[in-house]
């Protein structure tokens, strides 16, 4: 039991990062219906901005350039390659999620000259080690299932209280309705990009100031497990991201503890499959019928 | 003539040219130049896009499952091909492995060279698709009584955990474990992986236009329909994902043929990506748009636009922009204003025979113009 | 007496703590042409959606040609929330597929029309002949069955022609207009063979002279291809002209049966459509 405290203590702080990021697809989910597949690529840009924003300024204006930079990435990723194509079918939606995050990941390989680049102590305070229950860890582990928590209330405040929060329930509720009430749907969705990049960024600069480094690839992971997290909760639902994403987080920590390390993104997405076929809606989802 | 008659005759020359052209091309190059390589890649990766757009296009679930049974397929060629003596340099952390044979070696025994170890791959190969087909079986129901996005995510997942198995240690006698496997045989001629995709590809246009085809259509069509009308849904949906499957694991096999060495990581998610786009560009729903495009972009990325990754371009000398990485990047923008602004792609649903058609059409009007 | 081709007994269909068809009991018998009407919103699709397996129906059974082919009885969350009749009356669960019932020779129309769009009128009415198709995937691959195949394609000509769709065969379905449309979709439930054919709403839409003109076309198939003729409709002139005998629904519940003459001078149905005047 004693060898597992550090994982468990990562698997906390792993499925609050997985927790900011799954809100992003359950958001968009919500509203568009769509897996934005882009969502992890996102992610990885706001990694990539980090390591070269720390790299160059001082980190007060460092963190905000990477929230800006990916909160206006996400919005042109909507208004570009979703907007146009709202009346289509679904599969042409879900294929231009996927040709973006083709193109974020191809683009970011040209730019970077395909090298991962080195996360060198990008927040200095946060990346201190600690020691925690007889473990030592970074600090960022410590922190980030409390500024999950605390980003979480502030969202579901902003949806539960706010005009712009009852306008994306009415649009996730019915689309179309909503847009014959008078609900400019255009910026509903435009903020729940907004929204769900700039999670996405908090998570990534928590994420990547556990590892070396930031690659192309390394949004597609995290991207997909995120996502299996909303799946999990019940998509559409956000504290059914956020419990899915701990719950994630934690399993796969707890299997990288048993020594089975290459099995942790496989289990994941056996918990997927076994969620779905049991009960599809997840753990708080609503069920839809179709009608005849 | 009828029209069914020309279209027929137009077809089967336009093949006939594409089949001679290819053994030209093996008459006069080496087998390693870069156009026999690019014709061996663009024909096994038709095949697989063909496999897609059956489910994708032609049934309507959309399935993201391919790079898993193409890894499937690619293992079972590599385990079953390599030849016996090689067996302990290959599996050197696993004490030469757990299988002692090798099919190409075994029908040699009994047919000859040439003849036995050609049998012995394409056994191999035969295996590979049956098992991905089985494993398709077995996933089946589960899975296809998911929803469109639902059913995507839960067969890219489905990929995922077969890759992890596949890396999975405990299996190494069988699989190597994370190392590779190498040293199996392969085709050597650009036109034997034309001739055995051409095959496949035959089968499935031949699929397509059957009974079960048409019943497949109506299921992309209008799914309550073709219940009420007496299509059972899942028998159907089993079948069509089955099918698909086998031929992506076939497929997957030649993949590994032509690479020439076998690991479990590069049958990633994106491989299956590349391939719907693949699928995408050429027109879902239209099998000479897959191998169209499975073409042009096999050859435009490996060969013709290789100076936009280095330094040169149509004479153009900028290293500054034509660094590494441009040329995806170039690709990865046309394919989203294919995917934004041509959503039919390059074919939409019409095939080669259609091309006919088309122009006969115009001819006749403009006959009745005059 | 002539033989029962369909029974509904008891059936009830209750969506959540919505009763959308209570304890329904009907019949029809061979050759008939029955019709079922009432207000919008009276259950009567939902009865035709429970007769061919599109829905289950929370309680009751439904006899085809003397068989049993549908039973259910309120289960799980159900089992609280029923507020219908006969609660305990069944004990098994029957829930065929609506592929298994059409098979047993049971087609249907869409009240909102549900053709194959990316196909021509011929492809959707030899679609339909899949399910009577008796070959393998491997010999249709290779073409073994093609004796089959071009019996079934005859047959299929032979169909449009009686439906007078044989000159547009080749157009796509969706290009039609739509009275056509609504024959291409009759034409493409006869081509699965059916003894009981299910008609919901065939003249929505159609003006006048088209209503008249389906009116004698659903009693020419009928006498042509031996049916017996279920059918949902609201233009009461085709009603009262070709059904034998008429059921009326009322916020799901069953409130007149009888001939058309019968309905049209039953009270409790003039109320239904007209409402009820306060001070009568």
């Amino acid at each position: 039991m004693r060898e597992l405290i550090p994982y468990l203590i990562n698997g906390v702080s792993v499925g609050g990062q997985y927790a900011l990021i799954a809100i992003g697809y359950t958001l968009v989910y919500g509203i568009l219906r769509l897996i934005n597949f882009a969502h992890g690529d996102v992610f990885m840009v706001a990694g990539l901005v980090m390591v070269y924003a720390t790299a160059s300024m001082p980190i007060y204006l460092a963190i905000p350039l990477a929230l800006i930079a990916t909160v206006i990435l996400g919005f042109t990723i909507e208004r570009v390659a979703y907007k146009p194509l709202r009346t289509a079918p679904r599969m042409s939606l879900m294929i231009s999620a996927i040709g973006v995050s083709y193109l974020i990941q191809n683009l970011a390989f040209y730019l970077t000259g395909g090298v991962p680049q080195p996360v060198n102590n990008p927040i200095p305070w946060i990346s201190d080690t600690v020691a925690i229950f007889g473990a030592s860890t970074k600090r960022v582990t410590i922190i980030t299932p409390f500024l999950t928590i605390a980003l979480v209330i502030v969202l579901v405040y902003l949806i539960n209280h706010t005009k712009i929060g009852m306008a994306m329930r009415a649009a996730a509720k019915d689309f179309e309705t909503a847009q014959l009430m008078g609900i400019k749907i255009n910026s509903v969705i435009s903020m729940t990009f907004v929204i769900g990049s700039f999670l996405a960024a908090v998570g990534s600069m928590l994420y990547f100031t556990n590892y070396p480094s930031v690659a192309i690839t390394s949004g597609g992971m995290p991207g997909l497990k995120a996502f299996v997290a909303a799946v999990f909760g019940g998509i559409g639902s956000i504290p059914g991201a956020v419990v899915g994403a701990f719950i994630i987080g934690l399993c796969e920590e707890i299997i990288k503890g048993l020594g089975y390390t290459t099995f942790s993104d496989a289990f994941t997405f056996a918990l997927l499959i076994v969620i779905l076929c049991v009960k599809p809606t997840g753990l708080f989802g609503e069920k839809v019928t179709d009608k005849v | 003539m009828t029209l069914k008659k020309k279209q027929t005759i137009f077809t089967a020359a336009v093949l006939l040219v594409l089949l001679l052209a290819s053994m030209a091309l093996d008459a006069t190059l080496p087998s390693y130049h870069i156009a026999i390589t690019c014709v061996k890649k663009a024909t096994v990766y038709a095949l697989v896009a063909v496999s897609m757009n059956l489910l994708n296009g032609f049934t309507g679930l959309f399935s993201l499952g391919q790079a898993g049974f193409m890894l499937l397929g690619a293992y079972a060629y590599g385990v079953l091909c390599i030849p016996v003596a090689k067996r302990a340099g290959v599996y050197q952390y696993f004490d030469g492995g757990l299988i002692q044979f090798s099919l190409p070696e075994i029908f040699a025994g009994f047919l000859g060279d040439t003849i036995g170890s050609t049998v012995g791959m394409l056994v191999a190969l035969a295996i590979g698709g049956l098992l991905a087909a089985a494993m398709a079986y077995l996933i089946a129901l589960p899975v296809l009584r998911l929803k469109s996005d639902y059913l995507a995510i839960a067969t890219l997942g489905f990929a995922e955990i077969l890759k992890a198995f596949f890396q999975w240690n405990a299996l190494g006698p069988i699989t190597n474990g994370s190392n590779l496997l190498k040293s199996y045989p392969s085709f050597e001629k650009g036109t034997s992986y034309i001739l055995l995709a051409g095959a496949m590809i035959a089968i499935i246009v031949l699929l397509i236009n059957s009974t079960y085809g048409r019943a497949f259509k109506a299921i992309r069509d209008d799914e309550v329909a073709a219940e009420a009308m007496g299509i059972n849904l899942s028998k159907h949906k089993r079948l069509a994902f089955v099918i698909s499957s086998f031929f992506a694991g076939v497929g997957g096999g030649m993949l590994a043929m032509y690479n020439g060495t076998i690991a479990a990581a590069p049958f990633k998610s994106a491989l299956t990506y590349e391939i719907l786009l693949i699928v995408v560009i050429g027109g879902i729903g239209s099998i000479t748009g897959s191998v169209l495009a499975s073409f042009l972009y096999i050859f435009s990325s490996e060969w013709l636009l290789r100076g936009l990754d280095s330094g040169t371009f149509l004479g153009i000398n900028a290293p500054g922009i034509f660094k590494n990485g441009f040329r995806m990047a170039v690709f990865s923008v046309i394919i989203m204003i294919i995917v934004l602004f041509f959503r039919k792609g390059i074919m939409g649903d019409r095939e080669l025979p259609d091309l006919l058609v088309r122009r006969n059409k115009k001819s006749r009007k403009e006959a009745a113009g005059k | 007496m002539s033989k029962n081709v369909l029974r509904i007994e008891n059936a009830t269909m209750q969506f959540g703590g919505v009763v959308a068809v209570d304890n329904l009991n009907l019949e029809i018998n061979q050759g008939e042409i029955v019709a079922l009407i009432g207000p919008n919103g009276a259950g009567k699709t939902t009865a035709f959606n429970v007769t061919t397996g599109v829905y289950q129906p929370t309680n009751g059974a439904v006899w085809f040609n003397g068989e049993k082919i549908i039973e259910n009885h309120p289960q799980g969350k159900m089992k609280k929330l029923y507020k219908g009749e006969n609660d305990g009356k069944y004990t098994h669960v029957l829930a065929p597929t609506p592929d298994k019932i059409t098979k047993l020779g049971m087609a249907r129309t869409f009240q909102n029309i549900r053709l194959w769009k990316s196909q021509t009128v011929f492809n959707n009415v030899l679609i339909a002949k899949h399910c009577r198709t008796t070959a393998g995937v491997a010999s249709a691959i290779f073409r073994l069955n093609r004796r089959e195949e071009e019996r079934q394609r005859q047959e299929v000509l032979e169909l449009l022609e009686v439906v007078g769709l044989a000159d547009v065969k080749d157009e796509l379905a969706t290009s039609l207009p739509y009275g056509k449309q609504r024959r291409l979709e009759i034409a493409r439930a006869l081509a699965a063979e059916p003894t009981l054919l299910l008609l919901d709403e065939p003249a929505a839409g159609m003006n006048p002279q088209e209503t008249d003109e389906l009116t004698a076309f659903i009693g020419e198939i009928r006498d042509k291809f031996n049916l017996t003729i279920f059918l949902i409709e609201h233009h009461m002139n085709l009603v009262m002209n070709i059904s034998d005998r008429i059921y009326v629904l009322d916020f799901g519940k069953l409130i007149a049966e009888g001939t058309p003459a019968e309905i049209q001078n039953n009270k409790r149905v003039i109320d239904a459509y007209l409402g009820v005047a306060e001070d009568a």
